[in-house]
């Protein structure tokens, strides 16, 4: 059901129209819209936004760790569209045990890099994803740094 | 990995080929991390058959300094500084870019000056980039004079820097509710004896280069991707821009006054490593347009927002007001809160989108910041960019991005 705040916004409208189930919340803040979907939907609801509302360009997705708060990650995706000069925020909120999602590489390829940083730096796996493997940090690296209950000093033992 | 950092699945890939005895054998050649051309610490996996890029992959994150992570302890003045050190050759627009973020989440109106003042700082800063850029790309190519000719002014503009903040580099000049320092005493004339000569210098760098048949052979047609698999792949700035798509945050979402000046996005639609080129030239001459009206019509007024609660008080009132010498104290020691919310602020730096993320709990400390960079996104595209051209090409063909790894990896 659409919510009574986001039915001037016709992205949300359309989403919903799109897929019922899809669309858990949102907002609209400081002129930012902001998306919350159901994580399973995210290719599917991803795919409409980029074919039919416009947002050929996936800006960057990124992750924020509600921890302790559950569920814990919050996925974000920050899309543009050119032609509208709009942008847009979705955002899937994943339990922190063994989180996971689906990647959206299938829809914009650009995705990979950005899904590998996520998966290095949270420990969110993108289900899907052609080549899912750190990034920023070396190999053998234990732990995900940008959790929040990873030490910002110290040493191993 | 194998002993020698090469993937596996590459060396078994280049022995199958050998197995088949197709009469070719694959070289996997590692290009980096100390390559000079890769300008910083990328690393390349390049598969080469004959002289022919069969594959290529980036290998990153040998500059991964945890920025972001760093930032979450900071307060949120503090983190400015570290702001500097992602694209260590634009640290004024991160700065901007940051500072645009958390102003947002307060609600803090900046006075004209300020703005005008950061509009023409953070144009000097694309000429720095962009200067930098043109020197080490021509040296790659092997037109050695290019890069003095550019190390010349870019001098000159690291003055400026050094005048209005201390710092040559590292500025942090742009602080949250304005300028981190009163603009020096005669700061106009030192901008405008740059201002005056440099359309003529780039001039120089064009008799150099636009007519020079080798930089035309070396340049022309190469580093060709097409413009769907850069909209896939994130690519940003020039590069798209040189791609027929005027695509600017400066002219689509205006921040910072960008609304007030009369300047023009160059286009190509060559998409090539020399429409690249031109299209840089000629943003250096609209950024320098940009600087000249800023310098003939900057508005007078405040360099710092009217928030005691946020910009630290002048020294003098600290010594005779109460109130200003609390302010400080709470400022100093504990930082200003920022309304709990998140802002996703994108700006047009030298190299293509940069967009910050901050998520803000309602304390002292950003509870998360993520930087969308633009090399990261466009170093993407390297493997459709280099695959299947030669091997001579890869250094023009990289060279033509204006990557820097600090911004890649953070």
């Amino acid at each position: 059901m659409l919510a009574e705040h986001l039915k001037e916004h016709a992205v949300a409208a359309s989403v919903d129209a799109f897929d019922q189930e899809a669309l858990r919340g949102g907002e609209y803040a400081l002129g930012e819209l902001t998306l919350e979907i159901a994580p399973a939907k995210i290719a599917s609801v991803c795919g409409f936004l980029k074919y039919d509302q416009g947002f050929i360009r996936l800006s960057t997705v990124t992750a924020v760790d509600r921890y302790p708060a559950e569920p814990r990650f919050e996925v974000v995706y920050l899309l543009h569209s050119i032609e509208h000069k709009q942008r847009l925020r979705v955002k899937c909120r994943i339990a922190g045990d063994a989180p996971e999602i689906e990647s959206v590489t299938s829809v914009w390829r650009g995705a990979g890099w950005y899904e590998r940083e996520v998966w290095d730096l949270f420990g969110i796996r993108f289900t899907g994803h052609p080549d899912l493997k750190r990034i920023m940090m070396p190999d053998d690296w234990e732990g995900h740094p940008l959790r929040k209950d990873y030490p910002v000093t110290g040493h191993r033992v | 990995m194998s002993e020698s950092g090469v993937p596996a699945n590459l060396l078994a890939e280049a022995e199958e080929q050998e197995q088949q005895g197709s009469g070719t054998r694959r070289m996997v050649l590692n290009m980096g991390p100390q390559h000079p051309s890769t300008h910083g610490v990328l690393r390349l996996l390049i598969e080469l058959d004959g002289e022919n890029v069969a594959k290529c992959e980036p290998d990153i994150g040998y500059l991964h300094t945890g920025i972001e992570k760093e930032c979450e302890v900071k307060t949120y003045q503090q983190a400015v500084t570290l702001t500097d050190r992602v694209d260590y050759l634009a640290p004024l627009s991160n700065n901007l870019c940051y500072c645009l973020a958390v102003e947002k989440l307060l609600q803090l109106e900046i006075p004209e000056h300020a703005q005008w003042m950061r509009v023409m700082l953070t144009e000097l800063t694309r000429l720095n980039s962009h200067l930098v850029w043109l020197g080490t790309h021509a040296i790659d190519i092997g037109a050695m004079s290019v890069f003095l000719y550019c190390f010349r002014e870019r001098e000159e503009i690291l003055k400026i820097f050094e005048m209005f903040s201390g710092q040559r580099m590292m500025t942090s000049y742009f602080r949250i509710g304005g300028l981190a320092l009163e603009p020096p005493r005669g700061w106009q004339k030192r901008v405008k004896a740059f201002i005056d000569v440099f359309p003529s210098r780039i001039d120089e760098y064009e008799n150099l280069l636009t007519n020079n048949r080798i930089w035309i052979g070396r340049t022309k047609g190469v580093g060709f991707i097409s413009l769907e698999d850069m909209l896939d792949l994130g690519v940003t700035g020039p590069m798209i821009r040189a791609a027929g798509v005027a695509m600017d945050a400066r002219k689509d979402a205006p921040y910072t006054s960008y609304e007030k000046f009369d300047f023009t996005v160059p286009t190509r639609t060559e998409n090539d490593v020399y429409a690249r080129y031109q299209v840089r030239i000629e943003e250096m001459r609209q950024s320098a347009r940009i600087i000249r009206q800023a310098l003939e019509g900057m508005p007078a007024g405040a360099w710092k927002a009217d928030a005691p609660h946020v910009v630290l008080p002048d020294r003098e009132k600290m010594k005779t007001q109460m109130e200003a010498l609390i302010y400080h104290f709470k400022i100093v020691t504990e930082g200003f809160r920022v309304p709990a919310g998140e802002v996703y602020q994108v700006i047009e730096s030298p190299r293509g989108e940069l967009g910050y993320y901050v998520v803000s709990d309602g304390t002292t400390h950003p509870y998360r910041v993520h930087m969308r960079t633009p090399s990261f996104g466009n170093l993407q595209a390297v493997p459709k960019m280099v695959e299947g051209i030669l091997i001579a090409d890869v250094i023009a063909s990289i060279g033509s991005m204006d990557f820097v790894l600090g911004d890649t990896d953070r």
